[in-house]
C-alpha cells in the first residue's frame, strides 16, 4: 500500500513538473493558460484513475493466483454481501462527486477567456484598448480543406493565423460547407466548426513560437491535410503585419477587378 | 447419453408436459437451414455469417493499420482510406457486434429458459434475412460506390454534394435493414424471456446472460427506431429536396447529430451489455462458486440501460453546447460508472475464496476485466468535457472505443464462443489453442491500443488517411500496426480451432464444465424440441440443484 502511495506521489510531481511527458502521458500544453489547465486537470484525474486500475488488477490477479484450484480446491459458497456492496456502490459514487467537483471547479479558468489585461506592449501598438476584458476578435472559417481567418479592419488570411503574445485572442468558429474542428493542441481543445452555428473559443500566448494542429473532424476526402497553425509574434510585429497583409490584399483586389489590358494595345 | 443425463431426467420433478408425437425432420442440406425457423439453426447462420463479416472488417483494419504504418505512405488513396474506415466501423457495428450477440441470444435464451424455441421462430428467421439483406445491400456498393462518410456519416458531408456517387445511400438501407432485424428480434427475445419461462424460474431465478439481453432489447427497442427515422430523413435530405439537416435551406447540422447519438451511445452498450452476461455466467461456473450479488448485477444491467439514454451528447462536447448541458452531459456520464464499477467488484468478488478451473472461457473473462476496467476509466476521463475537447476525435477516443468494444464485447465474444462451442456442436475446442488464441490477442490489443491514447495526446486526429513525419507520429503508428497484426493471428488462431474442432473435437458430453443453467441439461448439440422433460426451477442454478440431488441420491441409494 505504501508504495503504490509513493509511486503515486512520484508520478504526480514527476507529471506536473515535467514538460516531457506532455504528448505522450498528457494532453500537450504550453502555449496558452487553458491548455495547461486542462493539462493539470487530467494529470489529476489520470493518478485517481489509475489507483482504481491498479487497484482493480491487484485485486483480479491475487484472486486468480490465491483461489486457482490447486491452492483452494474448496470454494466457499458465498451469494453476496450486503454491506460489502452498498460500502463499494457508495465508495464508487463518492468517487464520481469528488470527479466531478474538482472538474467543475477548474471549469470556469478554462472554458472563459483570460480577463486580463493586453500587455503594455499590445496597448501601446494598439492591438486592444487598455483595461480588463478587452479581448482581440478573430473569425475562423473553415471549409473544404482549408482555414480562412478574418481579422479585425478586414484583413484575412488562411492556414496561418497571425496572432500577437500577451493579448487573450478570442475566436468565432464557423464553417461554410461542411462540420469541422479548429484544434491546435498547445492552446487547448477543440470547438467544431458547423454551419450555422458560431462557436467560441479563446487563448492568450505568452511567447512568440509557431502552433500547429489539424482539422479534427472528418471533412471529406483530404481532411488529412487541412492543416492549421497560430504563429505569435510581438504586438508591434503583429499590427505591421496586419498592415502589410491588408495592403496586399489590397492590391489584389484591385488587380483582380482591373480589366485585363489587351496585349497588343501597349 | 450419459449415465448422469438418464439418471436426471428419470429423476426429474413430475409435472404436465406437452409432448410432440411427431416431429418433422428437417429438410436436408442447405435448404433445410434456409428453411428453418428453429432457434438454434438461426443462431448458427447469425453466428457463422456475422464471423464471415468480421473478417471482412478485420482485413478493412489491418487496410487502414498498414497505411498508417509509416508517414507519407500512399498505399491507399484518401478516398479509398475514407470508404476503408466507413466500411470497418459500419461492419463492426452493425454487421458483426450486433448480430454476433443475436446469434448467442438466439440459440441460448430459449435454452437457459427452458423452452422449446422463440416466441416467434417465424419472425425469428425474418430476423435473420433481414440482417443479411442489410449485410449484402451494404457491400453490394464495395462494386458501385462505397459510402465514405464515416460510420457516423455527419451531415452535411453525408447529404450535401461533397461525396460523389450513392454508397451513403447503401449505408442508409443497411441500417434500415439491420435496424428493423434488430428491433424484432428484440421484441422476439423479450416476449419469449417473459412468458416462456420454466416453471419455478421467477424473475429473480432469471440467468445473468438473460437478463442483460433483456436489458439490450429495451434499448433496442427504445433507440433503433430513432436511428431508423433519422436515417430515412437523411433520405429525404438525399434524394426528395427536405432540408432536415441541411443549413443552406433552414435544417440543422446539429440536429443529425443530437440524433444519431441518441441512438449512438445506448448502441455502446447494446454492443457490450451481453458480453457483461456472457462474463457473469463464465465467472461463477469457473470459480466454482455462486455468483456474488445477483440482484445488484441484474439491476446494474437496468442501471445502465437507462442511463445510456441520458448521456449521448458527450459525444458533442466539442460542438456549440451551453455550459448548463455540457455539465449535465458530463455528471450523467460520470454516473453511468456507478453500475459499470458495481459490476466489476462484484465479478472479481465472486472469484475471491472461489476454486477457479483456469480453462480457456476464464482466460477471456479475465482478460475481459482487465482491458475493459481500462476501457471504463478513459471513459470516465472523456465524460470531463474540458479532457474531453483535448482528447475527443483522436486516437485517444479511438483507443477508448476499442477498449470498450473490443477488448470488452470481442473478449465476451470469444468468452462466448469457447464456453458454448461444446454445447452447440457436442465438441470441445482445443484448450492449448485456445489459450495460444487468448495471449495473442491479449498482448496484440495492448500492442495495437494502449500505445493510441498517447498519439492522441500528442495531437492525431481520428480519421486521417496520412500524416506527415515531422509530426513525430512514426514509431507509435508502427508499433500500432504490428500489434492489430498480432491481434489477427490470435483471431484466426480462434476460427482455425473452430473449424477443426467441428470435426476432431473430444466429444463435449451434456454439460462438461459442470454448469449451473439449464442450456447444460439437454444433450449437446441440443434435439430439435431442447428438451425431453423441463425440470422445476428452484434457484438460480438449477442444474446445480440436480446435480446435487442426484449426488446424494446416489450415496443414499449406495449406502442403503
Amino acid at each position: 500500500m505504501a508504495i503504490v502511495a509513493g509511486c503515486t506521489v512520484l508520478l504526480f510531481t514527476e507529471m506536473t513538473a515535467e514538460k516531457a511527458w506532455a504528448g505522450a502521458l498528457l494532453p500537450e500544453r504550453g502555449g496558452s493558460s487553458n491548455a495547461d489547465r486542462v493539462a493539470s486537470l487530467y494529470a489529476v484525474v489520470l493518478v485517481l484513475a489509475a489507483l482504481v486500475f491498479f487497484g482493480v488488477v491487484v485485486a483480479l490477479v491475487y484472486a486468480l493466483r490465491r483461489y486457482g484450484e490447486r491452492r483452494s480446491p474448496v470454494a466457499a459458497q458465498i451469494r453476496g454481501n450486503h454491506r460489502l456492496e452498498i460500502g463499494w456502490t457508495a465508495a464508487a459514487s463518492g468517487l464520481i462527486v469528488v470527479l466531478a467537483v474538482v472538474s467543475l471547479t477548474k471549469l470556469h479558468t478554462i472554458d472563459h477567456p483570460d480577463p486580463a489585461a493586453a500587455s503594455p506592449a499590445a496597448i501601446h501598438a494598439g492591438v486592444v484598448p487598455a483595461g480588463a476584458g478587452q479581448p482581440l476578435h478573430i473569425d475562423v472559417v473553415g471549409r473544404q480543406y482549408i482555414w480562412k481567418y478574418r481579422y479585425p479592419g478586414g484583413a484575412y488570411s488562411y492556414e496561418e493565423m497571425v496572432a500577437p503574445v500577451g493579448v487573450t485572442v478570442e475566436l468565432d468558429i464557423t464553417s461554410r460547407d461542411v462540420a469541422h474542428s479548429w484544434w491546435i493542441p498547445k492552446l487547448g481543445g477543440k470547438f467544431d466548426a458547423i454551419p450555422g452555428y458560431v462557436n467560441h473559443t479563446w487563448f492568450r500566448l505568452e511567447r512568440p513560437g509557431v502552433y500547429r494542429g489539424q482539422c479534427a473532424e472528418l471533412c471529406g476526402r483530404n481532411h488529412a491535410d487541412m492543416l492549421a497553425q497560430v504563429r505569435g509574434v510581438s504586438p508591434a510585429e503583429y499590427v505591421a503585419w496586419l498592415a502589410k497583409q491588408k495592403q496586399s490584399i489590397q492590391t489584389a483586389d484591385a488587380e483582380a477587378l482591373t480589366p485585363p489590358v489587351p496585349a497588343g494595345s501597349r | 447419453m450419459s449415465v448422469v443425463d438418464q439418471t436426471t431426467r428419470a429423476r426429474a420433478a413430475p409435472h404436465a408436459e406437452i409432448i410432440a408425437n411427431r416431429v418433422d425432420p428437417p429438410p436436408e442440406g442447405w435448404v433445410g437451414w434456409v428453411r428453418t425457423v428453429d432457434h438454434k439453426r438461426i443462431g448458427i447462420l447469425y453466428l457463422t455469417t456475422a464471423f464471415a463479416f468480421m473478417m471482412l472488417g478485420g482485413v478493412e483494419a489491418l487496410l487502414m493499420r498498414t497505411q498508417l504504418a509509416e508517414p507519407d505512405n500512399t498505399l491507399l488513396t484518401p478516398q479509398i482510406y475514407n470508404q476503408v474506415l466507413t466500411m470497418h466501423g459500419t461492419t463492426m457495428v452493425f454487421l458483426v457486434v450486433m448480430p454476433i450477440w443475436a446469434g448467442f441470444a438466439n440459440y441460448f435464451v430459449p435454452l437457459q429458459i427452458g423452452a422449446r424455441d422463440m416466441a416467434f421462430p417465424r419472425l425469428n428467421a425474418l430476423s435473420y434475412w433481414l440482417y443479411l439483406a442489410g449485410g449484402i445491400v451494404f457491400y453490394a456498393a464495395v462494386f458501385f460506390s462505397p459510402p465514405e462518410a464515416g460510420w457516423t456519416s455527419y451531415t452535411p458531408l453525408s447529404t450535401g454534394p461533397y461525396i460523389p456517387g450513392n454508397g451513403t445511400d447503401a449505408w442508409i438501407f443497411l441500417i434500415h435493414l439491420t435496424g428493423l432485424s434488430s428491433i424484432l428480434g428484440a421484441l422476439n427475445i423479450t416476449v419469449t424471456i417473459a412468458n416462456m419461462r420454466a416453471r419455478g424460474m421467477g424473475w429473480s431465478r432469471l440467468p445473468l446472460f438473460c437478463w442483460s439481453l433483456l436489458a439490450q432489447a429495451f434499448m433496442i427497442l427504445l433507440t433503433l427506431p430513432v436511428i431508423a427515422g433519422t436515417v430515412t430523413l437523411m433520405l429525404t435530405d438525399r434524394h426528395f429536396g427536405t432540408c432536415f439537416f441541411s443549413p443552406s435551406c433552414g435544417g440543422s447540422a446539429l440536429l443529425y447529430q443530437h440524433l444519431f447519438w441518441f441512438f449512438g451511445h445506448p448502441e455502446v452498450y447494446i454492443m457490450i451489455l451481453p458480453a457483461f452476461g456472457v462474463i457473469s455466467e463464465v465467472l461463477p461456473v469457473f470459480a466454482r462458486k455462486p455468483i456474488f450479488g445477483y440482484k445488484a448485477i441484474a439491476a446494474s444491467s437496468i442501471g445502465i440501460a437507462f442511463l445510456s439514454t441520458l448521456v449521448w451528447a458527450h459525444h458533442m462536447f466539442a460542438t456549440p453546447l451551453t455550459t448548463v448541458v455540457l455539465a449535465f452531459f458530463m455528471l450523467s456520464s460520470m454516473a453511468i460508472a456507478v453500475p459499470t464499477g458495481v459490476k466489476i467488484l462484484n465479478w472479481i468478488a465472486t472469484l475471491f475464496r472461489g476454486s477457479i478451473s483456469a480453462r480457456t472461457p476464464l482466460y477471456f473473462a479475465a482478460g475481459f476485466l482487465v482491458l475493459f476496467t481500462l476501457g471504463g476509466i478513459t471513459g470516465v476521463m472523456l465524460a470531463i468535457f474540458p479532457i474531453d475537447r483535448q482528447v475527443t476525435d483522436t486516437y485517444f477516443v479511438v483507443a477508448h472505443f476499442h477498449f470498450v468494444l473490443v477488448a470488452g464485447a470481442v473478449s465476451g465474444v470469444m468468452a462466448a464462443l469457447y464456453y458454448w462451442f461444446p454445447k452447440m456442436t457436442g465438441r470441445m475446442l482445443s484448450e492449448g489453442a485456445g489459450k495460444v488464441s487468448f495471449w495473442l490477442q491479449f498482448v496484440g490489443f495492448l500492442a495495437t491500443f494502449l500505445i493510441q491514447h498517447s498519439l492522441g495526446l500528442s495531437g492525431m486526429p481520428r480519421r486521417i488517411y496520412t500524416y506527415r513525419a515531422d509530426t513525430g507520429w512514426g514509431v507509435d503508428n508502427l508499433i500500432s500496426t504490428v500489434g492489430a497484426f498480432i491481434l489477427a493471428a490470435g483471431v484466426i488462431i480462434t476460427i482455425l480451432n473452430v473449424l477443426w474442432s467441428l470435426r476432431r473435437g473430444p466429444a463435449a458430453g451434456p454439460d462438461p464444465w459442470k454448469a449451473n443453467t439449464l442450456e447444460w441439461f439437454t444433450p449437446s448439440p441440443p434435439p430439435p424440441h431442447n428438451f425431453d422433460v423441463i425440470p422445476r426451477v428452484r434457484s438460480v442454478e438449477p442444474l446445480r440443484d440436480i446435480r446435487h440431488r442426484i449426488a446424494s441420491e446416489t450415496r443414499s441409494d449406495g449406502t442403503a
